[in-house]
């Protein structure tokens, strides 16, 4: 098992660094550079070439990469173009603390019910109750987040008015104060996700409950109780532990629009800043943020499957 | 009133929905079964015995429907109890051991609890009582060490180990009747042996009534006291299982019997023409047999035959008295010439080792491997004559295919010469001359996967003309249609995709891609043993034709002795990659023996006696690869130092310590034996 | 089937498709709803009443009327027009992406994964690598690099969605590598693009073509989403995702300013999603192993 956590984590690892040469591929590439981007029209040659030198920009693009990559191994991102005095670090962290109560309410929230809609549809499969479920989960699914948002705003910011439609509050306020600003943003995420992660259950379910494991359950006599609770549903979840750890990549991405719909301000606010600024160190940093986030709960996922199936538990004894 | 029988199937009828409607699988079966009776249910694939096993415990596969007809338990009827009264009798009243238990056994459980569950669910035994009862259990299937595996899971067992864990698992609450759907199919022959065997004993130790449902007629002939034999959903006849294949009553049943092949006798088997049927929409109006019978006359493609008979069987047969009467089966056995020994070989192998490559740099990030510690194939020394057939003999594991893909190139040899006249079959098949590959064919053992689904037959054949010869697209239309004719596979098949063909005409389309391009050898991989019985003759009898036409010399791989028997001119036994006995076909199966041979032999024949007695040897590596397993070792000897070879008779050569002089004890019986295919 | 095979096995196959297509109760609607949005696309240069870009003040947030069926946005733009307008980029886009996206990802996976070893170790871990970066991210970072022009957001999008057609072909493929066909084929010496375009090709072709609707379904999505903030389609041209965000705050007042772009995107999206669904069941893929 030990031997598998770091064989996993050195991938995980590899994985990041390949992405830190994407993103940094991906931005440094461009025909005009930062130094032209900062100075806009007071570009001079003169100016131009001190801004570069400052910053740097004059080394070729390996040293460059390799002295980005060891300050963002030391957690040292350079500093913002947009707001030359803030290091980019800080800037983020600022932030972290509303996207992390997003995310962890919306996900709270969103697995228990995509296992629930998603089991009861299993179970109920070609019922009424199996299709309507699946249709409102394919809509839900077809619908953008910001149309899920603006629709909640209108419902309830605005017809009937009991939450805020917009956040005025800043980053730092008390929780007390932020939560109400949460409920909307994080209703949007749950439904989006879960309508991914039903699916995914209800399909992994129904492949199940046709195995001839579950035939035999039956045919030995358990009550039907037991043949879904003990022999179906231990081998439907496991599958949907990396179904729901891909939905992060959703929930990432999610949460820049649903952010910047209700104006909430935490990372994704920052990132669609950053990238109308073109504020490239801000841009890098949330990339690999992001990047890392989604290759780390991946792992998890990984872990936890491999340590779950009996066939991990069983070598390492 | 005397009480009801046990068992009670009246005009029976199961159908599956299919896009055109229903097509019927099961069709008005009638059979009954006394406490403590043994019933044996035999017949092809698609003939409906695994449905029909299904619905004794009431249950129907999803898509299908009972159209009519009941099934009594003690005289209640299944299909009417409400469903948590059915619940209470599966399990309890009825068994069943699934077809495969590999898939049957719930992967996420330990096998323990599974046996378990039974035991609480039916007799309301707590955990621990029930739990010590499985293990008491896993013990009377003879399986090692029971406290420790009943904390395995399903997949930590060998194939072997999982059928007796369902085979404890059915007979733990000791039901009244078990019904076994293919119990023994995809198990090695010595494993099936002893699988049967202790079923035997479990079963007249308790008096439990069975039914058996397999297409193995050894099987049948082993586990039954009456047999039904099935053709496209009915029972066609039903009789007592000695008299039935004593003396067959249906032409079905006949050239069933006829076409299985026999360790007693070399030969090909006589052939039933045609193929099973398949389910259709619409049964025939006569005789679903009448296309592939001998006997068919117009009656019997008007009209469905009756039941009839006399003295105990049940025929359902127009004319089962003159058919029953026409003598017993004839197996047609034209002996073949044996090449001249002197000629030149096509292939020789000499001291060919394949042991799979060492772990890379790569490999240590993936998932870890079990360490293959010995070689697949281990210093082969073979000979193959022109156009003659050289079948290697052996378990699954043995190497024989490792050493098939070796010769095709797809596997390097690590030690050893392998030759082909004079190319060098060391090359990997990418660095082989073009004509050299041409030369040598691959046949395989499955032809669904043989052949790309989603190629027309015309393009599958036509491929290997494209790369090995330049010819126009009108000369390969022109020698395709003539092969298929060899294949007796007519013009209009060029267009069907692979879905559309049965598994025999399959197989005769993967043999025709490998004889298109005229090669000098053929490897053939487990060839028939896809394919049901009374196809199998059929496609041997090709195989030998197109040899004698085509002057190709085979190697045949296979695990069924009495196919090697049929086809074979030589014949070498493999155990773990080690070649144990070599010599004629004449001469391997009869005395005297390699004790694995024996063994093999033995486990064919379905006979009694477990080979592999006693706790396994300390198997140092060194000395008799068969160490393990063999009756006969020699304390320390056998473990220590590797055997000779010995020289029995000319081109005869067993590797064993014993002197071929006590090597002789397990002498062939003097007649054919039922055994299994 | 042996005995009943029919003459003509395409014409019979494709009858069977079809049998089996009517078991998939959203393919028949899904097909119709595409093809009219395909037509209304290609059309709607041609046939639009009036001109999408022309203010008219007085018309500001005016509500359908038999002259402007979907009602005036708050430039008293005409919201028909802009509607029946405001998709062809996005499907263009979707189309020529998922496209590329799913034969560049499809071929490189199917190869890889019939050549397994190094190249296939190192190739599906760039795949990962691209994966790894959550589709927005990954589009906004590209963005933010090279402008904003329909050329970059295609490669965003190609980028984006190619590594998981890659990663579909390849399980795919790796379905039918062990089978003996393939195995002839190696043994009959066949290079390795011969035996993935000829053998392996041929039976991934179904999964990828569902993989083309699906993914054609996302980048309209993600179009939208990059126009909603910003980085998509600059006003004032027309797009669904551009008018949604320019109208939401207006929503109270004027909400077809939302409701109908959205009613369009949406019979879009769910169309693409039940045709994947009825191609997927008409051509037995096992939709299980689902990748971005």
């Amino acid at each position: 098992m030990l031997r598998l956590v770091i064989q996993r984590g050195l991938l995980a690892l590899a994985t990041l660094v390949l992405v830190s040469l994407v993103i940094f591929g991906a931005t440094e590439v461009l025909p005009g550079d930062v130094a032209s981007a900062i100075l806009g029209r007071e570009a001079t040659p003169a100016r131009l070439a001190a801004l570069r030198a400052e910053l740097g920009l004059d080394q070729p693009a390996p040293s460059r990469y390799f002295e980005w990559l060891g300050g963002a191994v030391r957690g040292d991102f350079g500093r913002s173009l947009a707001r030359p005095a803030a290091p980019v670090g800080p800037l983020i962290a600022e932030r972290m603390r509303v996207t992390g109560w997003l995310a962890l309410i919306a996900t709270l929230i969103g697995v228990p019910l995509a296992l629930g809609l998603g089991i009861s549809a299993g179970l109920l499969r070609d019922h009424p109750a199996d299709l309507a479920i699946s249709v409102v989960a394919l809509v839900a699914q077809s619908v953008p987040e910001f149309v899920i948002g603006a629709l909640l705003i209108l419902a309830f910011g605005i017809t009937w008015p009991i939450l805020p439609a917009v956040t005025v509050v800043s980053s730092d306020a008390p929780l007390a104060a932020l939560a109400p600003n949460l409920v909307l943003p994080a209703a949007t995420l749950v439904i989006v996700m879960t309508a991914y992660v039903l699916r995914m259950v209800r399909g992994s379910l129904i492949d199940v409950l046709d195995s001839e494991y579950i035939h035999m359950a039956t045919l030995k006599g358990l009550p039907h109780r037991r043949v879904i609770a003990a022999h179906a549903l231990p081998n439907a979840l496991l599958p949907t532990i990396n179904a729901v750890a891909l939905t992060v990549a959703w929930l990432i991405g999610g949460v820049v629009v649903v952010e910047t719909v209700f104006n909430l301000p935490g990372v994704g606010r920052l990132m669609v800043s950053a990238v109308e600024d073109r504020d490239l160190p801000l841009v890098q940093a949330l990339g690999l943020l992001g990047a890392a986030c989604y290759i780390g709960i991946n792992l998890l996922a990984d872990l936890a499957t491999l340590w779950l199936s009996p066939r991990l538990r069983a070598r390492q004894r | 009133m005397s009480a009801p029988p046990l068992l009670a199937i009246d005009n029976l009828s199961i159908g599956y929905a299919a896009a055109d409607g229903m097509r019927v699988v099961v069709h008005q079966v009638s059979l009954t079964l006394d406490r403590g009776e043994r019933l044996g249910i035999v017949g092809e694939s698609g003939c409906g015995k695994s449905t029909l096993a299904l619905a004794l415990l009431g249950f129907v596969r999803r898509g299908g429907q009972r159209l009519g007809g009941t099934v009594r338990l003690d005289g209640a009827d299944i299909f009417r109890l409400p469903p948590d009264a059915v619940q209470r009798l599966r399990g309890r009243r009825i068994a069943l051991v699934p077809q495969n238990a590999g898939q049957a056994l719930s992967p996420g459980m330990p096998v323990g609890d599974q046996i378990a569950e039974v035991l609480q669910t039916h007799l309301g035994w707590s955990r621990q009582v029930a739990r010590s009862h499985a293990s008491h259990w896993l013990a009377r299937v003879e399986l090692p060490d029971p406290p420790a595996l009943l904390r395995r899971f399903p997949h930590e067992l060998s194939g072997g180990q999982q059928q007796r864990v369902a085979i404890a698992m059915a007979l733990a609450a000791e039901p009244a009747l078990v019904v076994l759907d293919e119990p023994t199919t995809g198990l090695d022959a010595t494993t099936q042996q002893q699988v049967l065997a202790l079923l035997g004993e479990l079963v007249a130790a308790s008096g439990t009534a069975l039914v058996v449902v397999s297409h193995d007629l050894g099987v049948i002939a082993r586990c039954s006291d009456r047999m039904a034999v099935m053709y496209a959903g009915e029972v066609v006849e039903h009789g007592a299982t000695d008299a039935t294949l004593t003396v067959p009553r249906h032409p079905y049943t006949r050239g069933l019997l006829a076409s299985v092949p026999q360790l007693a006798s070399a030969g090909i088997p006589a052939t039933l023409p045609g193929m099973p049927p398949v389910p259709a929409r619409l049964r025939p109006a006569g005789c679903a047999f009448a296309p592939r019978c001998a006997w068919a006359d117009a009656q019997c493609r008007t009209t469905a035959p009756a039941p009839g008979g006399g003295g105990g069987t049940v025929v359902r047969c127009h004319h089962w008295r003159r058919a029953g009467a026409a003598g017993a089966a004839v197996v047609t056995a034209p002996p073949r010439p044996i090449a001249p020994s002197g000629a030149t070989p096509h292939l020789s192998l000499c001291g060919v080792t394949v042991s799979y490559a060492r772990p890379g740099v790569l490999d240590w990030f993936r998932a870890p491997r079990q360490p293959t510690a010995r070689p697949a194939v281990s210093d082969v020394t073979l000979a193959l004559a022109p156009g003659t057939t050289l079948a290697l003999v052996g378990e699954s594991g043995s190497g024989k295919s490792t050493l098939a893909r070796t010769i095709a190139g797809l596997e390097r040899a690590s030690a050893g010469t392998l030759h082909s006249l004079d190319d060098d079959l060391s090359l990997p098949v990418h660095r082989r001359p073009h004509e050299l590959r041409r030369r040598i064919q691959l046949i395989f053992q499955n032809p669904d996967a043989a052949l790309n689904p989603r190629h027309p037959v015309a393009t599958i054949l036509a491929r290997p003309l494209r790369v090995f010869h330049r010819l126009s697209a009108a000369d390969i239309r022109r020698r395709s249609v003539a092969l298929l004719e060899q294949m007796r596979l007519g013009e209009e098949y060029l267009g069907r995709l692979p879905g559309q063909l049965s598994g025999g005409e399959k197989q005769r389309v993967a043999i025709a891609r490998a004889f298109i391009v005229e090669p000098a050898i053929v490897l053939c991989d487990e060839v028939v043993s896809a394919l049901d019985v009374s196809v199998q003759a059929a496609v041997l009898q090709l195989l030998i034709e197109l040899q004698q036409r085509h002057r190709v010399s085979y190697l045949f791989i296979a695990h069924d002795l009495a196919v090697v028997r049929a086809i074979a001119d030589t014949v070498a036994v493999l155990y773990r990659g080690h070649v144990c006995e070599l010599g004629s076909a004449a001469q391997v199966f009869t005395p005297p023996f390699h004790p694995y041979t024996a063994s093999l032999l033995q486990a064919a024949r379905l006979a009694p006696g477990a080979p592999g007695a006693g706790p396994p040897a300390v198997d140092t590596g060194r000395g008799c690869p068969f160490v393990d397993r063999c009756p006969r070792r020699i304390e320390p000897l056998c473990g220590q130092q590797p055997p000779p070879w010995r020289t029995t008779a000319p081109g005869h050569r067993i590797r064993c310590h014993l002197p071929p002089e006590q090597l002789d004890q397990t002498g062939m019986p003097p007649h054919a034996d039922w055994r299994s295919t | 089937m042996s005995a009943a095979a029919p003459r003509r096995p395409w014409a019979a196959t494709a009858w069977h498709a079809w049998r089996r297509a009517r078991r998939s109760p959203g393919m028949l609607p899904g097909m119709l709803v595409l093809a009219l949005h395909l037509m209304a696309a290609l059309a709607a240069p041609l046939i639009v009443p009036h001109s999408p870009t022309a203010i008219a003040p007085e018309r500001a947030l005016a509500g359908p009327s038999p002259a402007h069926p979907f009602g005036n946005d708050r430039f008293g733009r005409d919201l028909l027009s802009r509607v029946m307008l405001g998709g062809r980029i996005a499907i263009a886009i979707g189309l020529t992406g998922g496209a590329i996206a799913v034969l560049l990802g499809g071929l490189v996976g199917v190869l890889v994964g019939y050549l397994g070893g190094l190249t296939d170790e190192l190739v599906m871990r760039l795949v990962d690598a691209l994966i790894a970066i959550p589709g927005l991210l990954l589009l906004l970072v590209v963005v933010t690099g090279l402008g904003n022009g329909y050329g970059v957001i295609l490669l965003a999008m190609v980028l984006s969605y190619a590594p998981g057609a890659a990663r579909v072909a390849r399980a795919a493929a790796h379905e039918y590598v062990p089978r003996d066909f393939i195995t002839a084929a190696r043994a009959r010496g066949e290079h390795a693009l011969a035996v993935a375009g000829l053998e392996l090709w041929p039976n991934v072709v179904g999964v990828l073509l569902v993989e083309f609707a699906m993914r054609t379904s996302w980048i309209v999505l993600s179009v939208s989403g990059l126009s909603f903030l910003g980085f998509g389609v600059n006003p004032p041209t027309p797009d669904w995702g551009l008018m949604i965000a320019e109208n939401r705050s207006m929503l109270a007042l004027a909400p077809w300013g939302v409701v109908f772009p959205l009613a369009a995107m949406a019979t879009l999206v769910v169309a693409l999603n039940l045709v994947a669904d009825g191609l997927a069941q008409l051509l037995g893929v096992d939709r299980t192993t689902e990748a971005r």
